[in-house]
């Protein structure tokens, strides 16, 4: 059986939880077995996650799992994979994703691969997996032997499909130890656009905006679209823009679907965060920016003159 | 405080990837290689800091080749005081968690450095699976850390946000930016690094339970189609018709 750990966000399931569900029961199709999902604390209509491919979920509650810890949620994945007799595992590559996935494939002894961004192919009774390497620059076809595997996939690299209807929800229980690590406060921005590494459509800007001052056109555009903002790592270093929107190999890598990135040169570094981006337009003033040669749409102009008209051009279109 | 830092040698990170001939392999020829810049600039010097304030040693491990003893004289350059290179192949993860934590096991490190993950393989596997060989507590993504006795509170980065974390020595954590800033190596610490102990030890550990099996690269992009910067309404309609993203 395939388990898939599906995050739960405060009694909600978000789209890199459906996604890695998808993910989970095509790979169970190819393996001729079932996907079964797991939720950790209460959320309301677990049953749903059926409807994106699972056949079974379970539902576990305790104590020890009211706040994330690593080690105590690897004890309860891998006790319930044990228990319920799962060979394969498969999280969303996110933050707690990555605190898990190699604790879960040290601990199963299993073979792993982290930020898979694409289905399984079969081979013999191993998974080939492709993923990213060298910050997108390279990719790597991974051949997972043994019969434990474990999988995390890359936000984005598929799309959450409603191949299933809602199923039977099963609550179980694992033995868990106290967990040695407390989280003693959160600060998560709430409501607005997706965080970075979910967001569908990004705009970015750098060191050609001049001054922190000037973000506002920027932000219109970001506004009228619902996209989410990122900058280049001089702009967050120097404090014109919080750290968190710092796209790039030493930031946060995403792939949208739309990457608008105006005053950004297109530094190597910078790239290798946002190269896997479906669509990326560029608006520079420099006909030599390299970041051109990365771009599927180009505006060789003033950001200042070009962004306003750009979301002016975006209001009437939407009218 | 006695700290382990662990270093991975990547690729700069300029470097354009080429496959070898055949396509079965990365090409390394000409390409330089550096410290993980997660474990030299943030790890490493977050590390060396405590010790400036609290004492204690730093010492670092890497598990590779001959080869990487240039770049592990660099991290004693920067403040290191010894350093243990596991003689072994490290392109399997679990292997190199097993390595280290072989080597480590008996040693009572309170607190155990990696860099968030390697810029090469991209993995962010090496420091989860190492705090579950010594299950130990683990806060992934750490970008700052406050030290007070054998308590450390920890931020880390979460989805859209962060969270801040209490937890106890001995614990592993992985570095992400903000941890500490980068340090450029003086001369007085490069003479000093040639000095100081460079352990190398032999692993008998072989995992190879996830291989690579094959590399490509990204297919090109098509040529950019430049826009008049007069004309936004084309390139509203090229992203809602062509691209079909808006
Ligand atoms: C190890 C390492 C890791 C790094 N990691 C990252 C990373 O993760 N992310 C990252 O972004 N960088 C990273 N960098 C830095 C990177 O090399 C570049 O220095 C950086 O991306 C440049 O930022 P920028 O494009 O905003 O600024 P600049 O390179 O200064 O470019 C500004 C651009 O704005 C254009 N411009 C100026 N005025 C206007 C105007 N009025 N209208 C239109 N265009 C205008 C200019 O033509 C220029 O192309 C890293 C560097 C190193 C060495
Ligand atoms: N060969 C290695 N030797 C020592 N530490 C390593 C090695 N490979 C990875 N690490 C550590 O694990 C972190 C994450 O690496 P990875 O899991 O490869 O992305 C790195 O930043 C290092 O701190």
């Amino acid at each position: 059986m395939v388990l898939v750990f599906v995050e739960n966000s405060d009694g909600k399931f978000k789209k890199a939880a459906l996604e890695a569900v998808t993910y989970g029961r095509k790979t169970a199709d190819l393996l001729g077995s079932e996907c079964h999902a797991l939720v950790i604390g209460a959320a309301d209509n677990a049953g749903e996650l059926g409807n994106y491919g699972a056949t079974k979920v379970y539902q576990l509650s305790n104590d020890n799992l009211n706040s994330f810890d690593s080690q105590t949620y690897t004890q309860a994945i891998s006790g319930v994979a044990n228990d319920k007799g799962a060979s394969t595992i498969i999280l969303s590559n996110n933050a707690s994703g990555m605190a898990l996935t190699g604790r879960l494939a040290a601990r199963l002894d299993a073979a792993c691969v982290s930020g898979a961004n694409a289905l399984p192919t079969l081979d013999g009774s191993n998974l080939r997996i492709k993923k990213n390497i060298f910050s997108g620059k390279a990719i790597s076809e991974m051949t997972l032997t043994g019969e434990k595997k474990v999988i995390s996939v890359t936000g984005n690299s598929l799309k959450p499909e409603t191949i299933g209807s809602p199923c039977e929800v099963e609550a179980v229980s694992v033995d868990v130890s106290a967990p040695k690590s407390k989280v003693i406060s959160q600060d998560k921005q709430t409501g607005g656009p997706a965080p970075l590494p979910e967001a569908e459509l990004v705009v970015s800007a750098g060191r050609g905006m001049k001054g922190p001052e000037n973000w506002g056109i920027i932000e219109d555009l970001a506004n009228i679209i619902g996209a989410t903002t990122a900058c280049s790592r001089p702009v967050a270093d120097t404090g014109w823009r919080p750290h968190h929107e710092h796209v790039g190999q030493t930031g946060v890598a995403i792939r949208p679907n739309l990457y608008i990135a105006a005053g950004i040169s297109g530094a190597i570094q910078h790239l290798a965060g946002v190269n896997q981006s479906k669509c990326i337009v560029v608006i520079n003033k420099d006909p030599e920016a390299p970041f051109f040669k990365a771009a599927d749409y180009g505006v060789c102009a003033d950001l200042f003159d070009v962004v306003p008209k750009l979301t002016e051009a975006i209001k009437k279109a939407k009218a | 405080m006695k700290q382990l830092v662990c270093l991975s040698k990547t690729p700069e990170t300029t470097t354009q990837i080429k496959l070898t001939g055949d396509g079965s392999q990365i090409d390394s020829n000409g390409v330089n290689y550096i410290l993980n810049p997660y474990d030299e600039w943030y790890a490493l010097v977050r590390a060396i800091e405590l010790k400036e304030a609290v004492g204690g040693t730093v010492t670092v491990i890497n598990v590779g080749d001959a080869s990487n003893d240039v770049v592990i004289r660099k991290a004693l350059a920067i403040g290191a005081d010894d350093a243990i290179r596991v003689d072994a192949d490290p392109s399997n993860a679990l292997g190199v968690a097993k390595s280290i934590a072989n080597n480590v096991k008996e040693a009572g490190y309170d607190i155990i450095y990696c860099g968030k993950e390697s810029i090469d393989y991209n993995g962010s596997q090496v420091p989860a699976m190492l705090a579950e060989l010594l299950d130990l507590p683990f806060v992934a993504l750490a970008t700052d850390m406050k030290v007070d006795g054998q308590t450390a509170t920890i931020k880390r980065d979460i989805e859209g946000g962060s969270e801040t974390v209490e937890v106890q020595t001995p614990f592993v954590l992985s570095a992400a930016k903000g941890l500490a800033e980068q340090r450029i190596p003086n001369m007085r610490g490069i003479m000093q690094s040639k000095r100081k102990p460079l352990n190398v030890v032999s692993s008998d550990v072989n995992d190879a339970k996830t291989q690579i099996s094959g590399y490509a690269l990204p297919s090109g992009k098509s040529e950019v189609k430049m826009i008049d910067p007069e004309n936004m309404d084309e390139l509203v309609r090229l992203l809602q018709e062509e691209a079909k993203v808006l």
